[in-house]
């Protein structure tokens, strides 16, 4: 045993020894190796599981504030729609047609008779009313890759219209006519997760009931597959197969992550019917299933305000969706809300208690952002935003820009709070009370400690603690909720002393390997059992090791877009500590001046070797974390704020384009270009002034024919990774 | 002395740090607790060595006095500042392996789980066999 300097070198070096001169070791050698090996490798496991669970936090902190981001600009567009029909003289119609994609006569008339099936197509053909055969037809053909003609989509879904009227908003089942009911999560999209559900547990059927507590659309790239599937055998049988409406069974959700798009692509000619009757669907949605009155299942959660038998009670279907109050009585919840908000945030500033330094992250989030005052004032500020946008620098400084309400709290991010007018509502308080109860139902996640606060980590519903729970189910003699909403990575999860189960049955829901699916099936015991499973496209096993490579290198890819996205504002940050001007500062600098810029709440220390370099003297190298991200193709002529404007705001960019792109050309004229600029820069508090985006829209149409490319423009600001394109010239 | 008292504080401060940032991948709530079963999680990823039954030991040393299967930050920092500043002393990991190989120390079974995942790991799939230098290098890297 010599004296190693380190012991990597130590331990190489004593087992090759060991190889060369030691044939037969003695026991008690191999009894030391033996142990010695068992240690090292439960470290290097424990140090592989600190990576996994900072890829999760990555993953999962992007994705919440994505769903800010979109709650935000629907909130938006709803407060456009109801207040400024005119944004710039130039025709109404562009923002109303943004949140509500209204039908010309002609496509309302229209009915799913009138459309031809021609010869040539090849996929399944199904006939009303439905049969096994049918379903199996469809699962066949989708397991091929074919997709249903449009006009059985359309008929499926008046079918399903018409079946979903006449249910009620809370559907209440028993165990005792079958053995046991199968409760699935979110599946996003996912056909192959629903198929191998299938496969395990069996089709629908009689026997062998079913409760699909929502999100089955967005995300993945089969939703139109999954619904048609869901609806066909709720079609079938109408007694064992149930469907709760989850967050994204909502048209503006699916604007944001992709159903919508799918649809478009997938029926060119048909897409804005289907998807018009899909929103009316997804409102008749039942909101929550009860079964043998002990389990509630819900797709999000519960909060202190929620009540079953008013619940029950509600026009569920007036609400399209959920991200906007029913017109007539926004105003009065808008400002009910902000009282209540503005009176929650006072008591969690207390409960942080006098020394700022304590970690409460989820408080800390909702920075007070720069020139703003009090509540009071948000009202007249949001209408006065808009004539005169406030200069680009105060946008750097806020973390969410929304113009409306220059967020005197933090809180007022509420997506829900956004659309404050001063004018007096003659709407019902009680539809405004169901409103509220169904965001809470679909939107809230629980939390540990007791206790309800809005959930502003989404930017929706709430947080409801072990107490709210108890005393649901109490009140309403329940024992189990069952709720699904968030990724899990065993696909279940028990929280609040057993009462709650979390089920997610999107397996490598963020990337291959992050995480496993399951479904839970009750018996009349109602003693919950949970299956798991993962859909794996290798024939092979992974590794650890190599799962938690793939999974870490893909979060990280979405970090570093992160950070390149607010760099002007990262690199003042850094400036600041960077006293002498050295272009490096201490590692805890740069943690802080990182999460005071994304405030996405993730361990930047130990993340920090991954993403940015070292100097010689242990002090950050702070350009370092730009290096690995580049524009993916020259910017066109505009200055450096606006192109990072365009980096950060890409996807809403392009969810509004795509909705004035009626025809799905992927083309757009100068001036609506021009219009939504207006719209958008006023949304987001940039001030761009008419002559810069005149020469921006000038400049980008090449070929001089009035109208624009914007799939081709926004391609100019997407964020690429060198060690990418590096690998594919070589390759 | 006064250099020596300043680099020991420095010393001491950054092993709060390290000790401070395992901690709060775990802190799910943000409370300052994590689940007692991350512990060994926790104390492996800063580099040491523990055996279950040791783990046992400082766990016991940390835990409430009524304990709730939570582990409390102020509890774990100072318990866990001595283990690695221990480390420290003797400037190397090296002083723990050395006191496995000098004493007889009885051994824990494997789980059958962690025995196949090791083994997943550690085999190459071509020739099925292990090559104990890249085990030894995958097990040893410090990817930082």
């Amino acid at each position: 045993m010599g004296c190693g300097t380190s012991a990597a070198t130590e331990a190489q070096g004593r087992l090759s020894e060991k190889d060369d001169s030691v044939k037969a070791p003695s026991p008690a050698l191999t009894m030391k190796a033996a142990i010695l090996i068992q240690r090292w490798y439960r470290r290097y496991v424990a140090r592989l599981e600190i990576r996994r669970r900072y890829t999760w936090s990555i993953f999962q902190s992007i994705e919440y504030a994505g769903e800010q981001d979109q709650l935000q600009l629907s909130s938006f567009f709803s407060f456009m729609l109801d207040n400024f029909t005119q944004i710039s003289g130039n025709g109404p119609d562009l923002i109303s047609h943004l949140l509500d994609p209204a039908l010309t006569e002609e496509e309302k008339q229209a009915t799913f008779e009138g459309v031809e099936v021609s010869d040539s197509y090849s996929g399944p053909h199904i006939s009303f009313p439905l049969t096994v055969s049918d379903t199996n037809a469809l699962l066949s053909a989708f397991k091929a890759q074919q997709i249903l003609h449009a006009r059985y989509v359309l008929q499926l879904l008046y079918e399903t219209k018409r079946f979903l009227k006449q249910m009620p908003n809370i559907i209440y089942l028993s165990t005792s006519y079958t053995k046991e009911i199968t409760v699935c999560g979110d599946l996003h999209g996912r056909l192959d997760d629903l198929l191998l559900i299938f496969y395990k547990n069996g089709l629908p059927s009689t026997d062998n009931p079913y409760v699909f507590n929502g999100d089955f659309v967005d995300r993945g790239k089969k939703s139109i597959e999954i619904i048609i599937i869901l609806f066909a055998f709720l079609l079938l049988y109408p007694d064992h197969m149930h469907l709760n409406r989850g967050n994204h069974e909502d048209h503006i959700m699916n604007l944001r992550y992709g159903f919508t798009k799918e649809v478009m692509q997938k029926y060119r000619t048909h897409g804005r019917q289907i998807l018009q009757l899909l929103q009316d669907i997804f409102s008749l949605l039942p909101v929550a299933t009860v079964i043998d009155d002990k389990v509630l299942i819900v797709h999000g959660g519960i909060s202190d305000m929620t009540d079953l038998e008013f619940l029950g009670s509600i026009e569920r279907q007036k609400i399209k969706s959920v991200l906007r109050l029913p017109k007539s009585f926004e105003d009065v919840e808008a400002e009910r809300g902000l009282e209540k908000i503005c009176g929650q945030a006072g008591s969690l500033r207390s409960a942080g208690g006098p020394s700022g330094g304590t970690r409460k992250r989820r408080c800390r989030r909702r920075k007070p952002s720069s020139g703003s005052s009090s509540s009071s004032s948000s009202s007249s500020s949001s209408s006065s935003s808009i004539s005169s946008p406030r200069g680009a620098s105060q946008v750097w400084s806020s973390p969410l820009p929304s113009p409306r309400v220059p967020s005197p709290t933090d809180l007022l991010q509420l997506p829900f709070l956004d659309s404050i007018v001063a004018v007096a509502s003659l709407a019902p308080p009680r539809e405004e009370a169901g409103w509220k109860q169904i965001v809470d139902l679909l939107w809230s996640d629980p939390k540990k400690q007791d206790g309800c606060t809005a959930n502003t980590f989404r930017g929706g519903g709430c947080y409801f603690g072990p107490d709210v729970t108890r005393r649901l189910l109490q009140r309403h003699g329940l024992q189990l909720l069952i709720r699904s909403h968030e990724c899990k990575q065993e696909g279940y999860e028990f929280c609040h002393d057993g009462q709650v189960i979390t089920i997610f049955s999107a397996s490598n829901y963020y990337e291959e390997g992050s995480n496993r699916g399951a479904y839970v099936k009750l018996g009349p015991d109602m003693v919950p059992r949970f299956f798991q499973y993962q859909v794996s496209r290798c024939t092979r096993k992974l590794t650890l090791h190599q799962r938690v490579s793939v999974a870490e290198s893909s979060a990280l890819k979405s970090l570093k877009e992160k950070l390149f996205a607010h760099r002007s504002e990262l690199m003042a940050a850094f400036q600041e500590y960077d006293v002498n001007k050295t272009g490096c500062i201490s590692i805890t600098d740069w943690a802080q001046a990182t999460e005071s810029v994304l405030k996405l709440d993730l361990p930047w220390r130990t993340l920090r070797p991954r993403l940015a370099r070292l100097a010689p003297d242990g002090a950050v190298e702070y350009q370092s974390c730009f290096e690995d991200v580049s524009a993916g193709q020259p910017v066109p002529q505009i200055s450096p704020n606006l192109a990072e404007t365009l980096y950060r705001y890409r996807t809403d960019l392009e969810i509004v384009f795509n909705i004035i792109d009626k025809d799905h050309s992927g083309l757009i004229s100068i001036d609506e270009f021009r219009q939504t600029w207006k719209l958008f820069s006023s949304h987001l508090n940039v001030d761009v002034d008419d002559s810069a985006i005149d020469d921006l829209a000038r400049s980008i149409d090449y070929n001089k024919d009035g109208s624009i490319d914007f799939n081709e423009f926004l391609e100019a600001f997407r964020v690429v990774h060198k060690l990418d394109t590096k690998e594919k010239q070589q390759g | 002395m006064a250099e020596e008292r300043d680099s020991a504080e420095a010393l001491v401060s950054e092993i709060h740090k390290k000790i401070t940032d395992a901690f709060e991948v775990f802190d799910h709530e943000f409370n300052k607790t994590v689940d007692i079963r991350e512990i060994g999680t926790i104390i492996r990823s800063l580099g040491c060595f523990p055996s279950e039954g040791e783990l046992h030991d400082i766990i016991a040393e940390v835990e409430e006095e009524e304990p709730t299967g939570y582990i409390h930050f102020e509890k774990f920092l100072p318990v866990m500042t001595k283990v690695l500043m221990e480390l420290n002393e003797f400037s190397c990991n090296i002083l723990i392996l050395k006191h496995f190989v000098l004493h007889h120390i009885l051994g824990e079974p494997f789980t059958r789980e962690e025995m196949e995942e090791m083994f997943s790991a550690a085999l190459d799939p071509d020739k099925n066999v292990i090559f104990y230098k890249d085990f030894v290098s995958m097990m040893t890297i410090e990817e930082t």
